[in-house]
């Protein structure tokens, strides 16, 4: 894709790219000024610490274009190899795909539903069990900038935005002057409930610090109060949390005009799991009897949402999808990555830009190593080095164009620096699509010979 | 002797960045390598900043230097490290049927260690 859309040269071999897009998190912030100085970003306007350390550090890397087995090898070649590895197993996984574009993760699923493989996304072990949880309590729900225009009430539970999302606070949930709520942070009230008093304390009014793994009986005691029953105070031994500074809180969500609780990997990663999840998107859903309130994840990756857009659209699941049976069924745990991989059943794994042999569980870990693998990232990284066929690739929103999906579920435009010698994600899945799919019509193709013709 | 904790694996601004630079650098290795220790609990174990402990649980262990957390950020018998491969070492493959293993709020054991890894 051409680079040169709304970027102006301001001196020979200095361009500056106004409103690009970053993709390190989930904020996905479309407000970037860069300054490019050939194959480098050396400014990068109005990103937070995270998103200057992304466009500092993705320049265009001397590496070979693929790696076979540890060797050298061209796109083609490798390309031809991807496509014998993945045809030839019985039970492929597709994983990863929270960064990379949606037009990318098109054809990643389409891929898994040729070889009837199983597609699952980093959701799985971020915010799966809050999809697991959208499916059974649902999701009352906002964008980000109605929280921007309207709450007066924001509540961050089990996430640390100061650390995770630097400028969720300034450009979304807590400082922003809208509509509503004109004077900005004043207007608002922000809680922060969590097992450690992090840097996010500080901008935040109340700090509610809830014993660990208690969650799921704060948010019961929340939804008790919401509905007026009377509550013992040996609440607190259950949650660390005084059953007065619970009523408090409840009266503040009672009076707001617009409330939203974003919710975090805190709730998703700790015992409990998708009944966290749930028990916050009840209350969420329960105060709707006396305001207005809505429950969001806060996504980390830049286009895990765009990912589970992609399988829901395509499968009507959101992640875990198993393509085998020639149509698509769901059951987390059952056709989940690190399911799959640690009870040793995958026999062949497509990675697209992610590392579950630095995240995954050992099982998972020491599984995946020994299995076929056919991995695309444009950094090196221990899934790379153990990859049978590792493809070098660009870099999604730094040289390619596409759509990404902010974590409220708006898409946004890719608006990339520079070209890159890699090729994207898109142009190698598209590459290994077209050999899949070459090969199976010649096989389904009745043989000339044998007919007689 | 071997204490219990809870280990909280999670994100830093630090690990975020270094994990730009890239998984090979110094700074990435030494981010997801740091146990951060109550001050309370690093007093009475007669710890301090730069000891190598070993924490460890029927999955796996890993062994690192410790820090003092930063002023009240842990509760006593908690434990802070920044996600990575050490983090993962003690992660289970059961997921109880949802696809995510438990990776936070992970009960451990810890204790001085001599040796380095
Ligand atoms: S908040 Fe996230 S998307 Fe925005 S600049 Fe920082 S890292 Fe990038």
């Amino acid at each position: 894709m051409s680079t040169t859309e709304a970027a102006t040269e301001t001196a020979p071999g200095l361009r500056v790219v106004q409103d690009a897009t970053c993709t390190f998190c989930g904020c996905v912030c479309d407000d970037m000024e860069l300054t490019v100085e050939g194959d480098r970003i050396t400014k990068a306007k109005n990103a937070c610490v995270l998103g200057k350390a992304w466009f500092f550090n993705h320049h265009v890397e001397d590496r070979p274009e693929a790696l076979i087995d540890g060797q050298p090898a061209g796109y083609e070649q490798a390309m031809d190899r991807a496509a014998e590895i993945l045809l030839s197993a019985r039970f492929p996984l597709t994983y990863g795909l929270s960064d990379t574009t949606t037009e990318a993760q098109r054809v990643a699923l389409a891929i898994t539903d040729w070889i009837g493989g199983i597609v699952d996304t980093t959701t799985s072990v971020c915010h799966g069990p809050s999809g697991i949880a959208f499916q059974g309590v649902g999701e009352v729900t906002c964008s980000l900038g109605e929280v921007k225009n309207r709450a007066d009430y924001v509540i961050f539970w089990g996430g640390n935005p100061a650390e995770s999302h630097p400028r969720h606070f300034t450009k979304y949930s807590l400082m922003p002057k809208g509509e509503f709520v004109p004077n900005g942070r004043k207007d608002r009230t922000a809680v922060l409930i969590d097992v450690r008093k992090t840097k996010s304390a500080k901008a935040a009014d109340h700090f509610l610090q809830v014993k660990p793994r208690r969650d799921f009986e704060l948010a019961w005691a929340l939804r008790a109060l919401a509905r007026g029953v009377e509550l013992d105070p040996s609440i607190e031994e259950t949650t660390g949390i005084s059953l007065e500074t619970l009523e408090e809180i409840m009266d503040g969500m009672k009076k707001a005009k617009f409330g939203v609780i974003l919710f975090g990997m805190g709730l998703t990663m700790t015992r409990g799991k998708h009944l966290n999840s749930e028990a916050v998107l009840a209350l969420a859903r329960d105060m709707n009897e006396h305001t207005r309130w809505s429950a969001k994840p806060m996504r980390g990756h830049g286009n895990v949402t765009g990912a589970d857009n992609v399988v829901s659209w395509s499968t009507g699941y959101p992640f875990g999808v198993h393509l085998g049976s020639g149509f698509p069924r769901f059951n987390p745990g059952e056709f989940t990555a690190s399911d799959v991989l640690a009870r040793g059943e995958a026999d062949a794994a497509l990675i697209i830009a992610s590392d579950p042999m630095s995240n995954f569980s050992q099982p998972a870990r020491d599984h995946l190593e020994g299995i076929p693998s056919v991995v695309l990232d444009p950094k090196l990284s221990d899934t790379a080095r153990t990859a049978s066929v590792a493809f070098t690739t660009s870099t999604y929103g730094i040289n390619t164009g596409g759509t990404v999906y902010r974590m409220d579920d708006v898409p946004i435009p890719l608006r990339p620096a520079f070209d890159s010698p890699y090729k994207s994600d898109l142009e190698i899945l598209r590459g290994i699509e077209s050999r899949i799919r070459q090969r199976q019509l010649a096989e389904s193709l009745p043989d000339p010979a044998a007919s007689g013709a | 002797m071997a204490e219990p904790f809870i280990l909280i694996p999670g994100r830093t601004s630090q690990q975020g960045v270094t994990l730009n630079e890239g998984k090979y650098t110094e700074g990435y290795r030494v981010e997801i390598s740091t146990l951060q220790v109550a001050p309370e609990d690093m007093q009475r174990l007669e710890l301090e900043d730069g000891d190598l402990v070993r924490v460890y649980n029927e999955v796996g262990e890993f062994t690192v230097p410790c820090v003092t957390a930063r002023g009240d950020e842990l509760p006593p018998g908690m434990l802070f490290i920044s996600y990575g491969d050490n983090s993962s070492r003690l992660m289970g493959g059961d997921t109880q049927g949802c696809g995510m293993p438990d990776s936070k709020g992970l009960d451990v054991f810890l204790e001085t260690a001599t040796v380095s890894e």
